[in-house]
C-alpha cells in the first residue's frame, strides 16, 4: 500500500483530559468547577469530594464516540475513582461538517435546507429561527400573512412534542426501561406521520422558508392534529405509571447531575436544564415571538435541579404544548400562507405557463436568489432544547455573509462535567440522557 | 438601506458608542475596554451570554459602523440576555488581524469557554487568559482556521485511514 500524501491520521492531542500529573492546581481546580461555586457555602463543600487523590488511584476511560447512549457522537473522558466520577470532559467535533462555512455558499432560499439539518429532531425551530432572521433583515417581519404564523407556531410546538417525546424514549433506554423506548418512538413516528402529509418529509422538511412557509396545510389537517392531541393525554398517562410513579425510576434519577441556578445562568444554558433549577425562563413567555403571547399556556419549572426534573418538565412540556395547539386550531385563520412580495416569492405556478415575466422573476429567484440588505440581526427562539438562536450577517447579497447557529446543545453539554463531578458513573448516562443533547447541532 | 440610527448626540453606553441594526441594540467597546464594558453590563443584570462568535469581514470591509470605531478583519460578537428585564444586547468588537488576540471573558461568564474555543478554532483569534484553548471541532492538527474567508470551500482533500490509492 503506498502512503498518500493526504491521507493522514487526525488526533485531538491536547483536546483530550490530561492527568492530574500533567496539569496545575489552577487548571485542576477549573475542571472540577471551582470557578462556578460563588457563595462560600458551596466552596466548603467542595471540601467534602476528594479533589486530590493521588494519581496512581484514579484512571482515565473514555466512554464513546460509539457508545450508544451517549447519543450520537459524543465522547466523554472520565476520571473515576473506584465508581465516583472525579472530571469529566466532553471531547466533540466527530461529527463536524463545516455547516456554518456551507451556509455561506448557499442563498437564503437554500439555507433552510442547511439549517434544517443542524438540530435534526427539531428541523422546524431551525428553520423557523433562520426565516426569522432573514425577514428581519430583510424588513418584512411585520408583514406574514396571519395564516402562516400561526401555522409556524403550529408545526413548531407539534414538533416540541415529537422532540419531547424522543426524549422519554431515549431517557427510558438509557435507564432501564426499554420498554418506554418502544412507546416513544410509537407515538413520536404518529406527529412525523402528520409532519409527511404536511411536508413531504419525516425530517428536514425546509417547509418554513423567509417570507411564510412552502405550502398551505393539507385538506383534513385538522383531524389528523386532533387524533394526534387526542391520542397523546392518555398515553401520557401510561408513561406516568410505567415511569414517573416507580420508586425504581425516582431512585435513577432523583438527586442525580444536580446543578444550581446560578452554576447553569453562568454557563449560559436554557431550556428545560435552566428550567429544572428553578429559573422560569421561556422564550415564548418572556420575548414573545410569532403569536406566543396570544395563546395561553405554563412555563414548567422544576426546584432541584436534577435529571428527574429535567424528566419531569419535558414530559409535562408536551402537555402544555397539547393546551397550545387546541388554542391554535381554535385561532387558525384562513388567508395566504406565504407573504406575496415580489422580492421574495415566486410567482404562482400557474402563472408561469402563461406570462414570460413570471417564469424570469421564477427562474432569477431560483438560480440567483433574493438579495438581502446589507446588516447583522440575532433572532432567538424556544427550541425544546433551548435557546436556539441564529446570527446572520448579509452584505447585500443573495447569500449570507456569514451564518451562525447559537446551538442549545452545544452549549448545554458543557454543564456536563459540573453535573457528573462526585457522581456515580453508573448515573453518567443517566445525566447524558437528561442534557438531551443533539450531536448534529452540538458540531454542526 | 440601512437603519442604523445616529442620533444627534451620539449615543453611548458605559463609554462605548452604540448603534441599532434592525431596532437590536448593539455595543461597540474598544479592544483595551473590552472587559471593563462586559463586566458593567454583568453588573447590568446581562447574567446569561446567550453567544459568543466571530465574523471574517475581510472580503466586506465596507460596513457601517459608528463614529471613533475603526473596522477591522475579524469582529468579535456576543449576544447577552438579561432575566431580568427580559432584555437583549450586542456587543462587537474589532480585533485586528495583526495582533488576533482578546481578552477572554471565562472569568466573567464561565460558559463562554466553549464558546471561545470555537471561535478560536473556526477563526485564529486567540483569547487571552482563557484556561484551555485548545481546538474544538476540528482536529488538534488540523491546518488553517475553516471559516476564514481566505480558506477556501472543498480545498481539503477527503481524508481515509488506509485506503488504497
Amino acid at each position: 500500500m503506498t502512503a498518500v500524501e493526504n491521507v493522514r491520521q487526525t488526533n485531538e492531542g491536547a483536546q483530550e483530559m490530561r492527568s492530574r500529573s500533567e496539569i496545575g492546581a489552577r487548571e485542576l481546580l477549573r475542571e472540577v468547577g471551582a470557578v462556578l461555586r460563588m457563595s462560600e457555602a458551596e466552596a466548603a463543600n467542595l471540601g467534602q469530594i476528594p479533589v486530590d487523590p493521588d494519581e496512581d488511584q484514579t484512571m482515565i476511560i473514555n466512554m464513546g464516540p460509539q457508545h450508544p447512549s451517549t447519543h450520537g457522537v459524543l465522547r466523554l473522558m472520565l476520571e473515576l475513582q473506584g465508581e465516583t466520577v472525579l472530571r469529566c470532559k466532553p471531547i466533540i467535533g466527530y461529527l463536524h461538517t463545516g455547516m456554518e462555512k456551507t451556509g455561506e455558499e448557499l442563498t437564503f432560499l437554500q439555507g433552510g435546507t442547511n439549517v434544517t439539518r443542524m438540530d435534526y429532531l427539531s428541523p422546524l425551530n431551525n428553520e423557523l429561527v433562520f426565516s426569522m432572521a432573514v425577514e428581519k433583515l430583510l424588513g418584512i417581519e411585520n408583514d406574514i400573512p396571519e395564516r402562516a404564523v400561526w401555522m409556524r407556531m403550529l408545526l413548531s410546538e407539534l414538533n416540541r412534542m415529537s422532540s419531547h417525546l424522543l426524549f422519554l424514549a431515549t431517557n427510558g433506554m438509557d435507564i432501564g426501561a426499554v420498554s418506554m423506548m418502544l412507546y416513544g418512538w410509537r407515538e413520536r413516528e404518529e406527529v412525523l406521520r402528520f409532519f409527511q402529509k404536511v411536508t413531504g418529509l419525516r425530517m428536514n422538511h425546509n417547509f418554513i422558508r423567509p417570507g411564510g412557509l412552502a405550502a398551505d396545510l393539507p385538506a383534513g389537517w385538522r383531524d389528523d392534529v386532533l387524533s394526534i392531541l387526542e391520542m397523546l393525554p392518555p398515553r401520557l398517562a401510561e408513561y406516568d405509571i410505567l415511569m414517573t410513579d416507580q420508586p425504581i425510576w425516582r431512585e435513577r434519577l432523583q438527586g442525580v447531575g444536580v446543578i444550581t441556578a446560578d452554576e447553569a445562568l453562568a454557563l449560559g444554558t436554557s431550556g428545560p436544564i435552566l428550567r429544572s433549577t428553578g429559573v422560569a425562563w421561556d422564550l415564548r413567555r418572556d420575548q414573545p415571538y410569532l403569536r406566543y403571547d396570544e395563546v395561553e399556556f405554563d412555563v414548567i419549572v422544576g426546584t432541584y435541579g436534577d435529571a428527574f426534573d429535567r424528566y419531569a418538565i419535558r414530559l409535562n412540556e408536551i402537555r402544555e404544548s397539547i393546551r397550545i395547539v387546541y388554542q391554535i386550531l381554535d385561532h387558525m385563520p384562513l388567508g395566504d400562507y406565504r407573504i406575496q412580495n415580489k422580492k421574495v416569492t415566486p410567482p404562482p405556478r400557474a402563472r408561469i405557463d402563461e406570462s414570460m415575466e413570471a417564469l424570469i422573476h421564477h427562474f432569477k429567484i431560483f438560480t440567483e436568489g433574493f438579495k438581502v440588505p446589507e446588516g447583522e440581526v440575532y433572532v432567538g427562539i424556544e427550541s425544546p432544547r433551548g435557546e436556539i438562536g441564529c446570527y446572520i450577517v448579509s452584505d447585500g447579497g443573495p447569500k449570507p455573509y456569514r451564518i451562525h447557529m447559537r446551538a442549545p446543545s452545544f452549549v448545554n453539554i458543557q454543564a456536563l462535567p459540573h453535573m457528573m463531578r462526585g457522581g456515580l458513573v453508573a448515573d453518567a448516562v443517566a445525566v447524558i440522557s437528561s442534557v438531551d443533547p443533539v450531536l448534529g447541532e452540538v458540531d454542526r | 438601506m440601512t437603519d442604523v440610527q445616529e442620533a444627534p448626540q451620539p449615543e453611548t453606553l458605559h463609554g462605548s458608542p452604540v448603534s441599532y441594526s434592525r431596532g437590536q441594540k448593539v455595543v461597540h467597546p474598544s479592544r483595551a475596554d473590552y472587559v471593563k464594558v462586559l463586566k458593567k453590563l454583568l453588573d447590568d443584570g446581562f447574567a446569561m451570554c446567550s453567544d459568543l462568535t466571530a465574523v471574517d469581514y475581510l472580503t466586506h470591509p465596507g460596513r457601517e459602523l459608528p463614529s471613533g470605531v475603526d473596522a477591522e478583519r475579524f469582529e468579535v460578537v456576543l449576544n447577552l440576555t438579561s432575566i431580568a428585564t427580559r432584555d437583549r444586547i450586542r456587543v462587537r468588537v474589532q480585533v485586528p488581524e495583526s495582533d488576533a488576540t482578546i481578552a477572554s471573558l471565562f472569568e466573567l461568564w464561565p460558559g463562554t469557554e466553549a464558546m471561545e474555543r470555537e471561535v478560536f478554532d473556526m477563526y485564529g483569534v486567540s483569547f487571552d487568559g482563557h484556561p484551555d484553548l485548545t481546538r474544538i471541532l476540528m482536529p488538534e492538527d488540523w491546518d488553517g482556521h475553516p471559516l476564514r474567508k481566505d480558506y477556501s470551500v472543498g480545498r481539503i482533500p477527503v481524508q481515509f485511514k488506509g485506503a488504497n490509492s
